[in-house]
Order: C-alpha cells, then sequence, then structure tokens
C-alpha cells in the first residue's frame, strides 16, 4: 500500500481502494474516501460517477469487489444494511425506500419495532415520532400512511427514519430532491445540530451550490475515481464543476456537411398528466420539432418531465393536450405499434425493465420488434430472421458469441446496442433515445453516440435525454434544457457545460 | 450462485471433453429421465406396467391432462395462471351431452338433433367464450389471473350443474335414424388400436409446438411473458396476446370436455374437477417457469406423462390413496425446486445486475432495501 492510504485520525469511515465491479462494468476503479468525524463531506460528481454504489458500499447495501473499509481506524466487514446500522451508520436513500402502505410511525419504526410486554409499545412509537417531526419541523401524523404524503413529506419521513437510530454517520443520497426550499433550509440547520452533536455526515446532491453552502470537505468522483478533494472554504462552484466534467472522452462532433429535412417529429403545446396526483402536470405545454437528419438532446435533472415526455410521444402513455405529429400525421389514436410502423420507436431509459426480454436470446430480441417484416402469413422465416439480426449485429456492432447467446450474457454497453438495434430493424424516421448512455462504460458511449450520428446524416431524426452535461455537448445539433416539465433554454451545438447547468437549474441557489 | 454447478467431481468431467457437464444434462433433460425412472421403477414392481395394453390405457388418461396442459402451457408462458380449466372440461362435456340428447325449442314445437361435428364446434365455443371472458377480465380490468380464473372455476361449475340439475347425461353414442351418430371416435373408440384421446393430443402437441415456436403469435407470447413492458414498447399488442391465450386455453379445456364425454359415451357435470392442478403441475414439471417466459410444448408432454404413468403405477402396485397423494405431491414440489436450481444456474453467468449507479428513478434489479 502507497502512503496515501493512512487513515487520519480524525477519519470515522475511511474507504481504501475500493473497487466495484458490475459484471463487465467497473463502477468504482481503487477508490479512497474519508469521512471527517463531525464534519459534512460531500461527494461531488455527475450521473454514473460511481457515487451511489460508493454510499452503498459505506452502508452495507452492497460489497465491494475489492479494497477495505475501515471504522474508527479498524477494518471492517458489513454483511448487511442491519449490521452497518448497528455500527453506527444509516443512509437516507435517493429512491426511497418507504412501504407505503404503512404508517409513517409504522415505516420509522420498520424492523426495530419498540416493544412492551403486550408486544409493539406503539404509544412510545408515537411519541418518538411526533418528536422527530417537531425537529424537522413538519406537521406529519404518525398514523398517516406514507402513500398519503406528498412526495416531499416522504422524504422528510426517510430523514427522520435515518435519524431515528441516532447513527454516528449519517449518509444522505439526494436527500433534497423533492423538498421545497423551506424545507431544505430547515433540514440544513438539522445537519448543524447534528455535526455539533458530533455526526459525521456524507452528503450527495445534485444541487451544487446547496451543497457547497453545507459542506465541510468537497470530494468529486468522477469515471468511477476520485480527481480531486479540497476543504470546502478553499474552492468555489468553478472548481466543482471543473473537476466534475473534466476533459470528457471525445463522444464525437454533430454530424455536418448536409441539409436537414423537414420536421420528422413536431410536438406542439403537449401536457401530461401526473398520473399520481390529479391536476398536476409532468410535461407543461411543451413544444418542439426535430427535423430529418438532425439531432436534438434533452438535457434536465432527475423529474424534469424527460422521460414522461419520451413516454407519451411513443406512445406508452397518452398525452392529456396539444398534438404529436409524426410526418405530419397526428398520431394520437395510433398505439405503440402503429408509431413504430410508421416510423418512430423509443428506446427507454431503463433497459432492464422496459428494454429487453431477459428470457429470449440476443436475436429474438433484435427482431422482437420487426417479427412481421420476415413473416409470411405470420408463420415466421428463420432464414429472414437470421438474415435481419446478423445485419444488425453488424451494424450497431455488438459484440456478441452469436444470436443464440443469452441476453444476460451480455455488457451493459452491448445489451443497449440490442435494444438500441431493435427499433433500428424497424427502419425508424424518428428515433427517441431516453438516457441511452444510461450505465454504460465511455467506450460503448463513444460507440453508440457514433452511431447515432450516423444514422442521422442518412437521414434518421434523433431525439435523446441525459443527465449528463458532456453527453449534450457531443452530437447534438440543438440542445433542449428541460426543468419541471417545461423548456427553459435552447442551445446551440456551440453552448458550454456552465450554461446548460445554469439553465438547468443545477447551479443555482436554491 | 454458480458453485454447486462448478464443483462437479473432476473424475466425471474428465470423462468428457469439452466441459461436457454431466449434471447440466441431467437438470435440463430432467423430466425425460424421471420418466424413465418411473417406467422402470413400475416395470420392476409390477409385471402388469410395461405392457402394450396398459401403455396404451396410460396414456389415454395421460393425453387429457396434456390437451389441458398444453392449453395451460400457452397461459402460464404469457405469465398467467388459469384455474378454471378443470370446470371448463365439464361445462363443454355438458353442452355436447345436452346436445346429443336432443335440443327441442318449444315455440316451434320440435326437437333438433344436431349431428356431431356441430355438437364439437358448439362445445369447443363454450370453452372459448369461457377463455374471452378470462382474458377480458385479465387484460381489460386488470383482475389478478389466479382470481379472474378462480372465480369462473366457480361459475363455470356452476353453470355446468345448472343445465343438466346435476345430472349425468348417459348414453351420448347417437342414433343412426337421428344422424347423430359418431361421438364415440372421439374419445371411446381407437383408431389402429390408439385411444383417439392420444391422436387429438399428439396432434394438439404439434400444431401448438408449431405456433410457440414458428409464428408471430408464438414470439409475443413468449415476449409478453418474459417482460411485458419491453413487449409493448416493441409493438407488440400485449392485452390481445393475453387475451388470446386464456381462449387458447378454454378451447383446449373444451377439447379435453369433449374427449372425456366420448370416453365414458355421458357426460358428467361434474368432470374435470382439479384437473387445472394436474395441468399446472404437469406444466411446472415439463421445466416451464411460473414467471412466464419460458417453456416447451415437449416438455409439457414430459410433465404430463410423468405425472399421468407416476399415478397410474401406484395405483397399479396397490399403493393406498394416501400414499398416492404424498408421491404426486413431493414430485411436484421436487420439480418446482429443480427449475428454481435450473433458472438459477443460467442467470448466474448472467448476473450483471444494471450496472448504473443511477442519480435518477430507482431500477428493479436492486431492491429497495429498508436502510435505516
Amino acid at each position: 500500500m502507497s502512503s496515501d492510504t493512512a487513515v487520519l485520525p480524525d477519519v470515522v469511515l475511511g474507504a481504501r481502494a475500493i473497487v466495484k465491479r458490475y459484471g463487465g462494468v467497473h463502477a468504482l476503479k481503487g477508490v479512497n474516501f474519508d469521512v471527517m468525524r463531525g464534519k459534512v463531506t460531500t461527494l461531488f460528481g455527475e450521473n454514473g460517477a460511481g457515487k451511489s454504489t460508493l454510499m452503498k458500499i459505506l452502508s452495507g447495501v452492497e460489497t465491494q469487489t475489492s479494497g477495505i473499509l475501515t471504522l474508527d481506524g479498524e477494518p471492517v466487514e458489513f454483511t448487511s444494511t442491519v449490521d452497518a446500522r448497528d455500527r453506527g451508520i444509516s443512509i437516507i436513500h435517493q429512491e426511497l425506500s418507504l412501504a407505503p402502505n404503512l404508517s409513517v410511525r409504522d415505516n420509522i419504526f420498520m424492523g426495530r419495532e419498540l416493544t412492551n410486554r403486550s408486544g409493539v409499545d406503539f404509544v412510545a412509537e408515537e411519541k418518538e415520532v411526533r418528536e422527530l417531526m417537531a425537529g424537522l419541523e413538519e406537521k406529519i401524523e404518525p398514523k398517516t400512511l406514507v402513500s398519503e404524503l406528498r412526495l416531499g413529506q416522504q422524504q422528510i419521513v426517510e430523514i427522520a427514519r435515518a435519524l431515528s437510530v441516532n447513527s454516528r454517520i449519517l449518509i444522505m443520497d439526494e436527500p433534497t430532491s423533492a423538498l421545497s426550499a423551506t424545507e431544505v433550509e430547515v433540514l440544513f440547520k438539522v445537519i448543524h445540530d447534528l455535526t455539533a452533536a458530533g455526526v459525521s455526515i456524507v452528503y450527495i446532491s445534485h444541487h451544487l451550490e446547496e451543497a457547497l453552502q453545507i459542506t465541510d470537505f468537497a470530494v468529486v468522483l468522477r469515471d468511477g475515481e476520485i480527481v480531486a478533494q479540497s476543504e470546502a472554504s478553499a474552492i468555489d462552484l468553478d472548481w466543482i464543476v471543473e473537476n466534475m466534467v473534466g476533459r470528457n472522452f471525445s463522444l464525437g462532433e454533430p454530424p455536418a456537411g448536409y441539409e436537414f429535412g423537414d420536421a420528422s417529429l413536431s410536438i406542439e403545446n403537449v401536457n401530461v398528466a401526473d398520473p399520481q396526483v390529479a391536476g398536476r402536470l409532468l410535461v407543461k405545454n411543451l413544444s418542439l420539432d426535430v427535423k430529418a437528419g438532425e439531432i436534438v438532446c434533452i438535457y434536465g435533472l432527475m423529474g424534469a418531465g424527460r422521460t414522461e415526455l419520451l413516454e407519451a410521444v411513443a406512445g406508452r402513455t397518452a398525452v392529456s393536450g396539444g398534438t404529436v405529429r409524426l410526418m405530419g400525421e397526428d398520431v394520437a389514436k395510433l398505439t405503440i405499434a402503429e408509431r413504430i410502423g410508421r416510423g418512430m420507436g423509443l428506446v427507454p431509459e431503463d433497459r432492464q425493465r422496459d428494454g429487453l426480454v431477459q428470457t429470449m436470446s440476443v436475436g429474438q430480441n433484435l427482431s422482437l420488434a420487426s417479427l412481421s417484416s420476415f413473416a409470411k402469413s405470420s408463420v415466421l422465416s428463420k432464414a429472414g430472421e437470421q438474415g435481419l439480426v446478423e445485419t444488425q449485429i453488424r451494424n450497431v456492432r455488438v459484440k456478441t458469441s452469436g444470436p443464440d447467446a443469452p441476453i444476460g450474457s451480455l455488457s451493459g454497453g452491448n445489451q443497449q446496442k440490442v435494444v438500441i438495434g431493435k427499433m433500428l430493424s424497424t427502419s425508424p424516421k424518428v428515433i427517441l433515445l431516453d438516457e441511452p448512455s444510461r450505465g454504460i462504460d465511455v467506450g460503448a458511449k463513444a460507440e453508440v453516440f457514433g452511431l447515432l450520428a450516423r444514422l442521422a446524416s442518412e437521414g434518421l431524426a434523433v431525439l435523446y435525454s441525459t443527465s449528463e452535461v458532456g453527453e449534450c455537448l457531443s452530437i447534438a445539433h440543438r440542445i433542449i434544457v428541460m426543468n419541471k416539465g417545461s423548456i427553459v433554454a435552447t442551445f446551440g451545438s456551440d453552448a458550454t457545460k456552465e450554461q446548460i447547468m445554469a439553465a438547468s437549474g443545477e447551479a443555482v441557489i436554491a | 450462485m454458480s458453485s454447486s454447478q462448478k464443483t462437479q467431481p473432476k473424475a466425471l468431467s474428465s470423462l468428457f471433453p469439452d466441459g461436457f457437464d454431466v449434471r447440466a444434462i441431467l437438470l435440463r433433460g430432467r423430466a425425460f429421465f424421471a420418466l424413465i425412472a418411473i417406467i422402470i421403477v413400475f416395470s420392476s414392481l409390477s409385471p402388469n406396467y410395461f405392457t402394450v395394453n396398459n401403455l396404451l390405457q396410460m396414456s389415454a388418461h395421460v393425453a387429457v391432462f396434456a390437451i389441458l396442459a398444453i392449453g395451460m402451457l400457452m397461459v402460464i408462458l404469457n405469465g398467467g395462471i388459469d384455474l378454471s380449466v378443470g370446470s371448463t372440461v365439464g361445462l363443454s362435456g355438458v353442452v355436447a351431452g345436452w346436445m346429443m340428447q336432443g335440443v327441442s325449442i318449444p315455440a316451434l314445437g320440435i326437437e333438433l338433433f344436431p349431428s356431431v361435428w356441430v355438437v364439437v364446434v358448439v362445445a369447443l365455443a363454450t370453452g372459448a367464450f369461457v377463455g374471452l371472458i378470462n382474458g377480458i377480465l385479465i387484460s381489460r380490468f386488470k383482475v389478478a389471473p389466479f382470481v379472474a380464473t378462480l372465480g369462473m372455476l366457480y361459475v363455470v361449475r356452476g353453470a355446468a350443474l345448472l343445465i343438466t340439475g346435476g345430472l349425468t347425461y348417459p348414453d351420448l353414442q347417437g342414433q343412426d335414424a337421428l344422424g347423430n351418430t359418431g361421438f364415440n371416435h372421439l374419445g371411446f373408440d381407437r383408431i389402429f388400436g390408439i385411444p383417439t384421446g392420444v391422436i387429438v393430443m399428439i396432434v394438439l402437441a404439434i400444431i401448438a409446438s408449431g405456433v410457440l415456436n414458428r409464428t408471430v403469435f408464438g414470439r409475443w407470447v413468449y415476449a409478453s411473458g418474459g417482460n411485458e413492458r419491453a413487449a409493448e414498447l416493441s409493438g407488440i399488442p400485449v392485452k390481445k396476446v393475453k387475451i388470446r391465450v386464456y381462449v387458447l386455453s378454454g378451447v383446449c379445456a373444451a377439447i379435453a370436455g369433449v374427449v372425456i364425454a366420448s370416453e365414458l359415451t355421458s357426460a358428467n357435470p361434474t368432470a374435470g374437477n382439479t384437473f387445472e392442478l394436474t395441468a399446472i403441475a404437469a406444466v411446472v414439471i415439463g421445466g416451464a417457469s411460473l414467471m412466464g417466459g419460458k417453456g416447451t410444448v415437449r416438455g409439457t408432454l414430459l410433465g404430463a406423462f410423468v405425472i399421468g404413468f407416476l399415478s397410474d403405477g401406484l395405483v397399479i402396485i396397490g399403493i393406498s390413496e394416501y400414499w398416492q397423494m404424498i408421491f404426486k405431491g413431493a414430485v411436484i414440489v421436487l420439480a418446482v425446486l429443480l427449475n428454481a436450481v435450473q433458472y438459477t444456474a443460467r442467470k448466474a453467468p448472467a448476473a450483471a445486475p444494471l450496472p448504473a449507479p443511477p442519480t435518477t428513478s430507482s431500477s428493479p434489479e436492486v431492491p429497495t432495501r429498508v436502510g435505516a
């Protein structure tokens, strides 16, 4: 071990040379990370940099592939979250981990119910919940069902639960994403009180300035490596942004040297309603044209409405107002199949959940959306399917042992190419891609973007979404920034990262 | 996960070059090897077991379950379950019996005796109708398949009992004078010594196998059972597919009902009671996944033979009925256990969970843990 692995005395929890692999993906590449006693340590990094993975390892949700953790200077292994919790480490997950069918009280004490002789001591539990809520300045009754709370309140409950275990180390993964400005202020006050009482906080947030406000130490993670760290007093926003985005691996240039055609896709004043909350719009009165040959990128934070927009355009969900035209035709009444047939398909955000049929082979997944192209009176032609699959494997450059290989045997990047290849097999005129680079490594990203650039130069209209600024500034001719369901800014390919991040609300004080 | 797979004895694996894995072969062909084992064991226990006549007799029993199981396979591949097939067997048999008895139309003062093919078509249409209701309940009204078909199990059985008033329609062979003979051909008779039911089973199996492996619809069934959301986004009409598999299951049940009514030349409204469970067992023993997306017609047929040959063998060697139940149950549980082993083993090399440390929405592969 080199000298930089030495553990300082004021480090309560240390990670040394932590490596984490998921199959072929290298999420963490030997990370050294220190949590300072009684301080707030903030981890900055883009999507996919490995922040959440590192936090999951620190809190016992996942185990590292290699490397060691130290607690108070002693090597330690967490067998589970319960184990980590018993040692005083708890985590507030960015995805809410509450049971919506249970009350606030039952959620807060889930798995560690207070008991007396007659069973669960509901009175004591409710008393404690009330105290917690008073501390957080929230009026949430212990017996309210979590499903009846709005998202921000649910996040408060999540925070209350983590506070209720009196941890020494509290990990907060995007705790403020659904909170209002006042709630954030209260949370920050609570964080100050906690650190004053000696609790160590690990903080992750996409709201950079907000995080900079409360942090004592800043650590920047990029592509699975720590690239910079400093005391907060010595740095500013520019330092963070610079280190976060770094000098990116080139993901290509917008294809040039040709004229765009007519608008292939016209979105006019489209609204998408929130299925959960009546009257709330996830996409508000949004208009956007994508011309043949043009590549448009939609940038936005989580909850900006990107996925909802793309799913509504593709036909997965209904639009609650406005029109979507494909090659001039209103698609309102068309099913997903008919939209695919007329030349528009969606490559979904979550390829495991929405993109792939895991029980099928690579070839069967590739041909799934275009079965009719090689079927005669609904009987499949084996030769026809083989031809299509082999062409497509070459076209999108899937690295596989063959069309019959199980889809799960491929790396994330190659799986993504299969999902894209499946849609390309339908000879689309418009392709929608929701976070096409999610969970794939940088080499595969470049290949995917290269493919999209080539297809666009052949006349395909490409609309993709991303939450990584670097990806906007690659192949897109036009960059749309979405925030809370609306377009807040439009840039050409000459925009800067800072401009885009500022427009999205990321680098603006909340 | 895969450690049990890799710790095979060196001596064994060295017999087979190229990593020929004996355990994997045994695991994959388990239904087939189980059937061989059953035949060997019972043949050694009883001289009457391995005779042409008994094998044909047992195959006739198997045929009914296999026909039901083929329909059930379609539903299970699609990720559903159909508990109403046993009752549909009863209802379609009763409908056939009722028509064979003569349909009187009081308004016209006449009594019709439809010919056998009309009877069969109407009986099958009955099954299709039951399946259609199942399918609509499940796909349009989002009723859980278990509950929807459980309800239909009662409704359909009740309808069958209502039609006959709880009685059995006897003597369905028809009369030359009425022009409605031939019902016996459908199950009671043998063709070249082979029970008709067995031939029906073979024909159905070939058709079903062709549909599942060679047609667009078959691919749709596998895809929407494997991942309905992905199938939908690929343009597959998942709701239509769902309705169709339940209709097919209902038709298969009706075919079984007609075959049974013909075998017995009578229509009993309680025919087919609990057959749905045997059909599900056959599909599962045949290696299909109850999660959908995995399974074959060949496996299902083997599963039906395993369960049929085992039950009849236990009867032949004279084991008590109580022990028969225990044996059958144990075989089903063992089959499910082995399915679990097979599917985990297959997933092991592919166990790359969603490699996204995402900052966006939650991913299904990483189960949300109760952290604090």
